[in-house]
């Protein structure tokens, strides 16, 4: 916590947990994706799917998906410049059993066919928490640059990983591992304070064992 | 590095040190961020700025909100503040700016949470109103936003700044006691004044409830600014007038942390409960819900 936390964000009104929050929610699926999405579906629960109208919750969430961070004028225009970019978009509403009150599941689709589904809340002050990535339980609030490194589930790989990021002199602030059986897919989410620097990626992707590597950068 | 867990203990380090609270948290975080007093004072200007321009596109009278609840209300009080309005053309314009914030919020205008969205008019308020009519330098409301935000990181940590946690008394409260601290600074109070003028705003919003109509960040939100601001005005000139704050500042924010936990999740921003769940709350409710 730091006195800009408090004088701050700079954002596009009415609230900071049901639009800052959204838009951020919305720019963490952006960023995973990684390509121009073509896509988005988008499920709100709880108070979301109560009073997201009056508080331009999809305008946000649109918004973020656009590339759009929480303090963008263009927040108040989401929706018609989603169609100018060629973003189809579909929202329902519905219960997530057990999500935080303000919970969203985005679909998105990107222009070279990838697809990622995420799920994330919005748990106050426009802090995020994205706690479902694919259908593996995560756990990252984007605040920090983090790293997500999905793999085959074998020995050796965590510290092949973090053997790699020490030679980098990157210090690890919150590490957690996932997987939702053993031997198959498992993600590590990794947080850092330092800046990562962009070859970092490459290197992580061709350790053994490592399927995709994903950085999102602190937002 | 500096605890933000009493305000006593910051206002006691700023004497000792021979610095005005806010320098001290600037000289503080900018070793916590590990950036230069210039990049955060920049930044800091920048915030400044975006109040100003939230103030000037809410007093737009055609302004209405996304739900079609509010709007064109700061435009009545600029009216009113004009040729002096009955409580002066400086409380009157104030008043008018908080409107202005608070309405432009809600029609999804860009703002500065302060701590929150929902209290984001408050500040802007109280600190524009001493530039710009009163004539004191803008250097000083840059700096006396680190000294309200050195009050509200306090806050968070000793008790709550979340209407969902601690009701409005977190929310507006918590913004009139950091506005109130800030006006004091500038105004040329000790750190020891600034903790009096804290403590005072908050007392004087002690238990007030959150109980949003719709539970949208509007009624009875934005008025509720306007109180806000108009606290922080007695607190400050109390506490510049030499009047201490009986209960000590610390001990008061305790307060509000256990008054906070005493409310029911009702008058907590669920729109269970209060002004919310009257009559004309729950019609309004319909007609923007259907």
């Amino acid at each position: 916590m730091n006195v800009f936390d408090m004088i701050g964000p700079v954002m596009i009104g009415p609230s900071s947990s049901h639009t800052a929050g959204a838009a951020r929610l919305g720019f963490a699926a952006y960023k995973i994706l990684g390509q121009k999405p073509v896509e988005a579906h988008i499920l709100l629960s709880g108070s979301f799917a109560k009073t997201y109208k009056g508080h331009g919750t999809d305008k946000a969430l649109i918004a973020g998906i656009l590339g759009f961070q929480s303090g963008d004028e263009r927040l108040r225009d989401a929706l018609a410049l989603a169609e100018r970019a060629g973003l189809r978009y579909t929202f329902t509403t519905g219960e997530l059993p057990g999500a935080h009150p303000n919970t969203a599941r985005i679909r998105l689709v990107g222009d070279q066919g990838r697809v990622c589904t995420l799920q994330g809340s919005s748990i106050g002050g426009g802090n995020i928490l994205v706690t479902e990535l694919d259908g593996m339980e995560v756990s990252f609030t984007g605040q920090y640059n983090t790293l997500l490194v999905l793999h085959y589930d074998k020995p050796g790989t965590i510290a092949a990983v973090t053997n790699y990021m020490a030679e980098s002199t990157l210090n690890i602030g919150n590490f957690r591992l996932t997987r939702p059986e053993k031997g198959g897919i498992a993600v590590m989410t990794i947080e850092v304070d330092d800046q990562i620097p962009d070859d970092l990626l490459d290197g992580l992707r061709v350790l053994p064992n490592v399927t995709r590597a994903i950085l999102i950068r602190s937002i | 590095m500096l605890k933000y867990d009493s305000v006593a203990a910051l206002c006691g380090a700023a004497e000792k040190a021979g610095l005005s609270l806010s320098q001290l948290v600037l000289n503080d975080q900018a070793e916590e961020m590990g950036e230069s007093s210039d990049v955060l004072y920049d930044r800091m200007k920048n915030r400044l700025a975006v109040m100003a321009q939230a103030v000037k596109a809410g007093s737009d009278p055609g302004l209405r909100s996304t739900s079609g609840l509010t709007g064109g209300d700061a435009a009545k009080l600029w009216a009113r503040a004009a040729d002096g309005g009955m409580t002066g053309s400086f409380l009157c314009g104030a008043m008018a700016r908080a409107t202005a914030v608070a309405e432009y919020n809600a029609a999804m205008g860009k703002i500065v949470a302060a701590p929150t969205a929902g209290s984001c008019g408050i500040l802007p308020a109280a600190l524009l109103s001493l530039v710009e009519d009163r004539g004191l330098p803008e250097r000083s409301a840059v700096m006396a936003l680190f000294t309200a935000g050195a009050i509200g990181m306090v806050i968070a940590e000793n008790a709550s700044v979340a209407g969902a946690q601690g009701g409005c008394q977190a929310e507006c409260g918590s913004a009139s006691a950091m506005a109130a601290a800030a006006m004091v600074e500038m105004m040329g109070g000790s750190p020891a004044q600034v903790a009096h003028a804290c403590a005072m705003a908050i007392k004087n919003q002690l238990g007030l409830v959150c109980d949003p109509v719709a539970g949208l960040v509007e009624i009875p939100c934005i008025k509720r600014n306007v109180a806000g601001v108009v606290i922080a005005f007695s607190a400050a000139e109390m506490a510049l007038a030499g009047i201490e704050s009986k209960i000590p500042v610390d001990e008061v924010i305790d307060a509000m942390r256990r008054v906070g936990d005493a409310l029911p999740c009702s008058l907590k921003e669920t729109a269970q409960g209060g002004l919310a769940t009257t009559p004309t709350g729950l019609k309004l409710q319909e007609q923007v819900f259907g």
